[in-house]
């Protein structure tokens, strides 16, 4: 196995083009969604899902403590004059301790050699058993064939030495594409470097075990300007499975305690025929 | 920036991170704004007032980097006597004259200089001293200068009167910008600019499409100019094209006005000789005293064997303007019948252009229409899927317009170069053959250029002698005939005739004949036979400069007069902005860039007055296309709206103009008609709003290259407009509900997007909300939806002929759209011209010289 790869997407370095969002459809040949006007700032394709695995939110802010402040918050946390508009691109986070691959039946989802999470299409068989033990709502299944789809972190580049295509074309260096290992050092001297800017609200999402015990770090992470929940990120996710120990010992306890409540129900019933 | 040109935007994003402060200006809060430090949102129409406010401050806190100002401006340089500012004569300057409808520029000259030729200006017809044919040819170096810059009449003065007015109360007032936060972006401005620091302006079409979008420019160039920010890295002024190449199609000009290089195209005026059009446009002084080598050579490379110094190189058969040929003007005309027929190629003016229901019955009234495109677009399908034909106001079946559609090769299937906004030429590989029957365009314009050459000797008629004496021999290749992209581009270079060895600059180039260019500023390109815009030479493996990543006109230097970067002695300003320095022991500019200085030029050396030619170039300087050398603070010619920047107010506004009585730009281009109604100057109450139209990531221009494309519509599906929560609540509107916006051009429904990116400001104790509409829709493509520029009027800046679609007025409603008779298919029936809206102009104005091209 290789050095794991991921994404270290710094959202202060965002500006919204979606150039990663069309780059994933074309390199992956995916279809469109269709044609919706959310009405959501500039976010008209929603969410991730079984066709979109490269997806730019739009939090549009205003912040009502700085209406009317001309000041700059620092360059980097996007606000001025009492407005802000966020901008994050979201991906397959490729957990360290993945919910669809633990989920998996059929062995269809593997980790690979890159320590990538990939669903194999032909070993997929549309089960769904992984769209609900992904705590970030990403893996989803296609409606024409059933089967689960999701960032691959581009296996085919990989393989042949090349970047993700959303990492290839993403402008500003927002989305950095890297050895996981190195990514988490840039990440935390990223954050030193806002910090001591004065951009309030910045911190990592996922980078680590530490900061995520629910999905023991992403290989895909993130640098947030604000609260996760603010893009629709879990605060806390847990991988279903993480507490897959704990859910048998309680049912096999309930087991239990209901073969014994029924025996002793039966011996009851049993005495008072008897007598 | 960030909205529009996401990949250069990259570098200020660097920038910032590296500690750039990055300001946006926009009425807007876009996503350039979301990552800028400071936003300032300001009234479309108002960027003079505001920059002219820039400028006072600047000049009034004495900020101006004087050394600076000095040595390389004009602003020690004495004006006549005669001459009289907007501040005199409230909003007009002296020279005006109301029959024409024009300035004369006689008074606006330097003491004691003649009428001086602009550089490179393009020429405007029948305006003698705007630019060419300047009777007065004392060289401009005989000016009259006080350098203590106390004379009255010195450009120093002059400008500092002319904007005395533009206080931060005044910024206030018109554009609605805080003075708190006018006293920040001042202040943040002149921090990062003079000796230790430059700021650079980046800018688009938010600064042009105004009916004195010319002179944004010119204010912007006054405050870089005060502020030392020319010449130097780091500084200048950006242009950003709003399409790949847009700056290769004014170089090698898709214009009809300019030839290659920015020559003036012949006019009636010139006569037949070559002699008097020279005469008309070379500078005695300056570089452009070598403007008859750059004609000549032309000349030859079109015209090879058949041009001789006897037939004035057959410059006499050269078609000639006889008045306004610009696109506006041309529509009109064709509106009316009288023009038979019009090529598209890569635009969609059904779509893109200003009016759009006037340029499709544009397109009804012409006999023949080529269009040449990826798609079906909606100027190729004008006749069947128009809003009005849907409307049933036009019946296809009355339309007699023949139309030829051609499919084009995309980017990727053809081989050329392009040319961005820092004059870098690019060569691009051809990827694979186009598909079916799409061909580049170099393509059709050759064989068609062939064949009309075929049937010219054939027809052996004398007005055919042009077309048959065209050197015409670019070689092809492949199954499809396709032309050597970089055979052209070796013509372009230039080389030497009759032997054709490619010359290595445009200083080779001779005005006898014996070289040959089709561009002469692009000469260079293929110096050595080498095509230079293919090197691609990555930045980490050369100079900061990076002049091995392809070829940058004129002469692959970087940083346009970059002598400026060094003081009167070639001295750095600064070793923190060194960039080119005088080598005295090598008696040699060198540096890091190609010196914009004639290479062996002493800093020392001052011309004899009187001297011409390029001995008229002093070691001093910085500027050396112009006739003085000078940055010009002040225009003294060139432009037809003034020498200097004045606020106008937009043609269809919401508020008087504070400053001056005349409310408008007095020379801007009215196309009064019936199809073409303007609102009243301000206070119109049937549109009491104001419109600003803009562009999205996810589109391109008029959408041929994007509404195509499913993973593009998807980001963007649906028409919309942008309104603030004040506005949607004070009409009614709802959030993503529909909404119909309307002018007296026409009306259009759209989703509402309320958001509070836009918001109300406060001008002049009013509340002034604004409609924000992008305008890459059509009815045609895979998304759909109306287009913006069924709204926009006819009207243009004067020195350039460019629309105003940045503010006017309209009004907003919820609602679907009942659009009501579109005004451009009421039938031809002539209506009285309107008369001039007295409130637009000072009596002394007098009406508004009707556009010489009128309905019939």
């Amino acid at each position: 196995m290789t050095a794991a790869k991921g994404f270290f997407t710094d959202t202060s370095l965002c500006i919204g083009c979606k150039a990663c969002e069309v780059a994933c459809k074309q390199w992956n040949q995916l279809p469109a969604d269709g044609l919706h006007f959310t009405g959501n700032s500039y976010d008209n394709t929603g969410h991730l899902g079984a066709s979109t695995w490269r997806h730019v939110a739009f939090v549009e802010q205003t912040l009502p403590e700085a209406l009317g402040s001309i000041e700059p918050q620092g360059a980097g946390n996007g606000s001025s004059f009492g407005m802000r508009w966020l901008m994050e691109s979201d991906v397959c986070k490729h957990c360290q301790r993945a919910g669809c691959l633990e989920a998996c039946p059929t062995g269809a989802i593997v980790r690979t050699e890159f320590d990538s999470v990939y669903v194999q299409p032909d070993v997929c068989n549309g089960c769904g058993y992984c769209v609900v033990a992904c705590p970030f709502g990403v893996i989803d299944r296609r409606d024409d064939d059933g089967r689960a789809w999701k960032c691959t972190l581009c296996y085919d580049r990989l393989s042949d030495g090349m970047t993700p295509a959303c990492a290839k074309h993403c402008p500003t260096e927002s989305i950095q594409f890297g050895d996981v290992e190195e990514l988490r050092i840039r990440a935390e001297r990223r954050l030193e470097e806002l910090q001591a800017r004065g951009v309030r609200g910045a911190q990592l999402y996922g980078q680590d075990a530490r900061n995520q015990p629910g999905t023991g770090g992403l290989n895909a992470f993130f640098l947030l300007l604000d609260r996760p929940e603010v893009y629709n990120l879990p605060p806390d996710p847990v991988v279903p499975t993480a507490k897959g120990r704990e859910s048998w010992t309680f049912a096999g306890l309930a087991a239990a305690g209901m073969f014994f409540t029924a025996m002793a129900g039966a011996l009851l019933a049993r005495n008072r025929s008897v007598r | 920036m960030a909205e529009n040109h996401p990949v250069g935007f990259q570098w200020v994003m660097e920038a910032r991170e590296r500690g750039a402060t990055i300001i946006h200006v926009d009425p807007r809060f876009t996503r350039t704004s979301a990552v800028a430090d400071i936003h300032v949102p300001i009234r479309p129409g108002t960027d003079i007032a505001w920059l002219g406010g820039l400028i006072r401050h600047v000049l009034e806190e004495e900020a101006y980097f004087k050394e600076y100002v000095l040595a390389f401006t004009n602003a020690p340089v004495i004006v006549r006597e005669d001459f009289r500012d907007t501040e005199d004569l409230d909003g007009l300057f002296s020279g005006w004259n109301a029959q024409e409808g024009k300035y004369h520029v006689d008074s606006w000259q330097y003491e004691g200089a003649g009428t001086i030729p602009a550089a490179g200006h393009k020429h405007l017809p029948a305006d003698a001293g705007a630019g060419a044919d300047a009777p007065d040819k004392r060289p401009a170096t005989l000016q009259e200068r006080d350098e203590t810059l106390r004379h009255p009449r010195c450009v120093f003065q002059i400008l500092r009167r002319h904007f005395s007015r533009y206080t931060p109360e005044m910024v206030e007032q018109i554009c609605g910008v805080p003075r708190a936060l006018f006293a920040k972006v001042a202040e943040t401005l002149i921090r990062n600019s003079r000796r230790e620091r430059t700021a650079a302006f980046c800018y688009a079409v938010g600064w042009t499409h105004h009916s004195v979008g010319v002179q944004y420019i010119r204010t912007a160039s006054i405050l870089q100019l005060l502020l030392g920010n020319m010449g130097r890295p780091g500084g200048g002024i950006i242009a950003l094209r709003g399409h790949a190449s847009i700056q290769g199609s004014t170089d090698i000009p898709t214009l009809f006005n300019i030839l290659p290089g920015y020559l003036p195209m012949p006019t009636t005026k010139h006569g037949g000789t070559l002699a008097k059009y020279i005469q008309g446009n070379r500078s005695p002084t300056g570089w452009w005293s070598e403007f008859p080598k750059y004609i000549v050579s032309l000349l030859r490379a079109w015209f090879g064997d058949a041009a001789t110094k006897e037939n004035d190189y057959l410059w006499g058969e050269l078609p000639r303007l006889t008045g306004d040929h610009s696109h506006m003007t041309t529509v009109a005309d064709m509106a009316d019948g009288k023009v038979p027929g019009y090529f598209v190629m890569g635009e969609n003016p059904a779509v893109g252009s200003p009016n759009a229901g006037l340029q499709r019955k544009g397109l009804r009234n012409a006999k023949w229409v080529v269009v040449r495109d990826l798609a079906m677009i909606e100027t190729a399908e004008f006749w069947k899927s128009a809003p009005e034909v849907q409307a049933g106001e036009v019946r296809p079946e009355d339309i007699q317009t023949e139309v030829f559609f051609f499919p084009a090769a995309a980017h990727t299937e053809k081989e050329g170069t392009f040319t961005n906004t820092q004059r870098l030429l690019q060569w691009r590989e051809k990827a694979e053959e186009p598909p079916g029957n799409a061909r580049s365009e170099l393509h059709f314009v050759f064989h068609l250029g062939r064949r009309l050459i075929e049937k010219a000797r054939a027809s052996g008629k004398e007005r055919d002698l042009l077309l048959r004496s065209l050197v015409w021999d670019y070689p092809t290749q492949g199954k499809l005939q396709e032309p050597s992209a970089e055979a052209v581009l070796a013509e372009i270079n230039g080389y030497t005739w009759p032997d054709r060895n490619p010359v290595p600059g445009y200083a080779e180039l001779k005005d006898d004949g014996s070289t040959a260019c089709g561009c002469w500023i692009y000469s260079g390109c293929f110096s050595g036979g080498v095509n230079q815009t293919a090197r691609r030479k990555p930045g980490r493996e050369q100079s900061w400069v990076a002049p091995e990543w392809g070829w940058a006109w004129p002469a692959n230097r970087r940083v346009l007069y970059n002598r400026a970067s060094a003081d009167l002695e070639g001295k750095p300003w600064s070793e923190r902005k060194r960039l080119v320095w005088w080598d005295a022991a090598k008696r040699r500019w060198t540096g890091e860039d190609v010196p914009d200085i004639i290479a062996d030029r002493d800093p020392a050396y001052r011309a004899p007055p009187g001297v011409e030619g390029l001995a008229s170039i002093g070691g001093n300087t910085a500027f050396l296309m112009q006739s003085d050398g000078l940055g010009w603070l002040y225009a003294p010619t060139g432009l037809i709206d003034g020498p200097l920047p004045t606020h106008y107010e937009p043609l269809e506004s919401v508020v008087k103009n504070a400053l001056y009585g005349q409310q408008c730009n007095p020379t801007r281009l009215e196309y009064r008609r019936r199809d073409n109604r303007y609102h009243g100057a301000y206070d119109d109450p049937a549109y009491p709003f104001v419109l600003t139209t803009f562009r999205l990531t996810e589109h391109h221009t008029a959408g041929g290259m994007s509404r195509w494309l499913w993973w593009l519509c998807e980001l963007q599906p649906e028409m919309f407009v942008e309104i603030s929560p004040e506005l949607a609540r004070l009409r009614g509107i709802t959030h993503g509900g529909w909404a119909t916006v309307s002018t007296a051009r026409g009306a259009i429904e759209a989703r509402a997007l309320v958001t509070a990116r836009l918001r109300p400001l406060q001008i002049q104790g009013k509340t002034v909300h604004t409609i924000g509409v992008p305008w890459h829709w059509g009815t045609v493509g895979r998304s759909t939806g109306a287009s913006g520029n069924e709204l926009l009027a006819l009207v243009a800046d004067p020195n350039v002929s460019i629309m105003e679609s940045k503010a006017l007025t309209a009004h907003i409603l919820p609602g679907r759209c009942d659009r009501g008779r579109h005004p451009s298919t009421l039938g031809p029936t002539p209506s009285p011209l309107e008369p001039g809206d007295p409130r637009r102009d000072l009596p002394q104005v007098g009406t508004k010289r009707p556009m010489p091209t009128q309905e019939p």
